[in-house]
């Protein structure tokens, strides 16, 4: 790099620090140099001031680290077998050995929840995080490319899309044998698709604003444009978006245990449970039916309403932008 | 118009070819090859060069998947060795039922978030939106087999009133129309918030225009704005909205159809699925895909019907 060309990047810079003070507090990566050093009390009155207008979220937020400490520091404090089957004690209900019953596999159903939470919540976050990150790259390098390029792989989305992705997700997980990777695998394979439309869409926008034209005109390269500019506007949208597929992941995994495709015992997720709760509908295990779908149901919620809190937050973000 | 409606037309055409062209690459993604998937493991190798020949797979690829769309757009769709019956007869015997199963949900969908949509956006922020909005997200988070036991357990189990199995349908009409009650309200409610949602958020913004300032300026009632100018004008993002969510709801399909045993499409695939009928399979994802994309370019038909803004848009 020439030190013209580094002069002046220095200067686009300089004329992007230039924002309302409060978005410090409310995206990390966009802070100044020591700006948390200088701005604490102003950062944690924008902190509480979030907290108090999304009061739905922070209670979301507060069920998802509940069911993650229920799931992963659970098990240490509620010590149960879940790895061996015990027919005698199969299908129990309540009791005091067994707060809420047993499986058909005789495990303890309260064990088997924090276990099974275990999966759940790491096939969903999974699916979010790889889909998130493909579909962000296609979009973004179909979004700046542009052109045929652009066409090709765009139409591509659109053809994956058209597919009902449980029929996809089942076709790939029946010509792959089903195992927790390839599961994780096939749920992305079908949820990529819409970040990436996001992506370019953000990116077409955000490549004619008026910084991104300056700062191609000071001779900056593609890649500070993309690293400088272009990524961290779109990163809160794309954070929103990766927030709502967590849920959406979550709920394939389920309709994919639903389906028998999941991966095989003593392996298990909600899902799983919740599919043997139903297969006992008619005999009235109710505490293999319930909790499982309680559980389901409470951390999509709360993750959809930590993704509307999130999404709020960007809003106004991009509102004064 | 003609215009709008034939690039529209191309769109969903290329669409359709790019499925294609990834049915047939998973077509020969199978393991070992669809010769081996049809013999199984314990085929002789002059068993597998022989089919290999007379089903063309020893051609190059391009050729093949020329081949193999000519018959495709022709209806033939292949052979299910598994249920010894073309793939082509199959579908043509399960696809009507899952597109009656479908078509009726998503006209009850309609029917339903249309008023409540108008509702909500109406009473914005008030305690009856706020509960709508609340139960919408309930319905949104569960599971669609969850929401269809719950059904079950109220309406089969708790007060007897429909049947719990759709295994009979094609029975009779009486019969078909109580086995199809159950299904058909599980696929609507598992998917209306799509809908209602979008409706709400319509009508709020159409409520900020200045035509409803000035309908309401000029003497109109509130019923008449809503019903006469608002809701013709948040129409179209529901009609879009449709279209966009076809493919969830056939994906809804296939789970209701396994969770209440109904004989449709989705129930042929998840048995192929059981037997790895891999024609079958294919055929059905190609086939769905198509009534999808079909559906789709129904919905922006009329939506372009409705709105004649959106035949000028990108022309």
């Amino acid at each position: 790099m020439s030190a013209a060309e580094r002069g002046g990047a220095r200067d686009t810079r300089a004329l992007d620090v230039v924002r309302p003070v409060e978005d410090i507090g409310l995206i990390p990566e966009a802070g100044l140099p020591g700006g948390a050093a200088r701005l604490p009390a102003k950062r944690l009155e924008v902190l509480t001031r979030v907290a108090r207008q999304n009061r739905l979220a922070i209670a979301g937020l507060v069920v998802i680290v509940g069911l993650v400490l229920f799931s992963f520091v659970g098990p240490l404090i509620y010590q149960t077998n879940q790895t061996s089957a015990n027919l005698l004690l199969a299908n129990q209900p309540p009791s005091a050995a067994h707060i809420l019953g047993t499986s058909p596999e005789g495990r303890d159903e309260l064990g088997q929840l924090m276990v099974g939470g275990q999966g759940t919540l790491e096939v969903g976050f999974a699916v979010a995080i790889l889909a998130t990150a493909f579909g962000m790259a296609w979009g973004a390098v179909a979004g700046y490319v542009g052109g045929i390029v652009d066409a090709i792989m765009m139409r591509t989305v659109d053809a994956v899309l058209a597919i009902p992705f449980l029929f996809f997700v089942v076709l790939l997980a029946s010509i792959l044998t089903p195992s927790l990777p390839i599961i994780v695998l096939a749920i992305t394979a079908a949820s990529w698709l819409s970040t990436a439309r996001l992506v370019r869409g953000e990116v077409l926008s955000l490549r004619t604003r008026d910084y991104v034209s300056a700062s191609r005109s000071f001779g900056s390269r593609h890649r500070w444009i993309i690293v400088r500019h272009l990524a961290p506007n779109v990163l809160g949208v794309v954070a929103v978006n990766g927030t709502l597929k967590m849920a959406d992941a979550i709920l394939t995994y389920a309709a994919v245990a639903f389906l028998g495709l999941s991966v095989p015992p003593p392996a298990t997720s909600w899902g799983d449970m919740l599919t043997a709760g139903i297969n006992n509908l008619f005999n009235n295990y109710w505490w293999q039916l319930w909790p499982p779908a309680i559980a389901i149901v409470l951390v999509v919620l709360a993750v959809n309403v930590v993704g509307d809190g999130l999404h709020d937050m960007v809003e106004r973000r991009l509102e004064r932008r | 118009m003609t215009a709008y409606l034939l690039r529209r037309t191309l769109q969903a055409l290329l669409v359709m070819l790019i499925v294609s062209v990834i049915v047939f690459i998973l077509l020969h993604a199978l393991p070992g090859g669809l010769v081996r998937a049809q013999l199984g493991p314990k085929a002789s190798t002059f068993q597998v060069l022989q089919l290999e020949r007379t089903e063309g797979l020893l051609k190059p690829l391009p050729v093949q998947f020329g081949i193999w769309l000519l018959h495709v757009v022709q209806g033939n769709l292949g052979f299910s060795y598994k249920l010894n019956q073309p793939v082509g007869q199959l579908l043509a015997h399960y696809l009507p039922r899952t597109l009656l199963l479908v078509g009726i949900a998503s006209a009850l969908n309609i029917a339903v978030a249309v008023p409540m949509g108008i509702w909500q956006g109406f009473r914005r922020n008030r305690i009856d939106d706020h509960l709508l909005s609340g139960s919408m997200l309930v319905l949104y988070a569960m599971p669609d087999f969850l929401l269809g036991v719950i059904f079950i357990i109220l309406l089969s189990l708790d007060v007897p009133l429909f049947p719990s199995t759709a295994t009979s349908f094609g029975s009779g009409l009486s019969t078909d129309a109580a086995v199809l009650v159950l299904p058909i309200l599980t696929l609507m409610w598992g998917n209306i918030s799509y809908y209602s949602r979008y409706m709400r958020s319509a009508v709020i913004d159409n409520l900020l225009e200045d035509y409803v300032r000035t309908a309401y300026a000029i003497g109109n009632s509130p019923r008449r704005v809503l019903m006469r100018h608002v809701l013709r004008n948040s129409m179209g993002s529901t009609m879009t909205m449709l279209g966009l969510t076809l493919p969830y709801i056939f994906s809804g399909a296939l789970i209701v159809e396994e969770l209440f045993n109904f004989p449709g499409i989705g129930l042929l695939f998840w048995n192929s699925s059981q037997t790895r009928d891999y024609p079958v399979l294919l055929g059905v994802v190609l086939v769905v895909t198509a009534s999808v994309v079909a559906g789709s370019l129904l919905a922006d038909i009329g939506y372009a019907v409705i709105d004649p803004r959106v035949r000028y848009v990108r022309s």
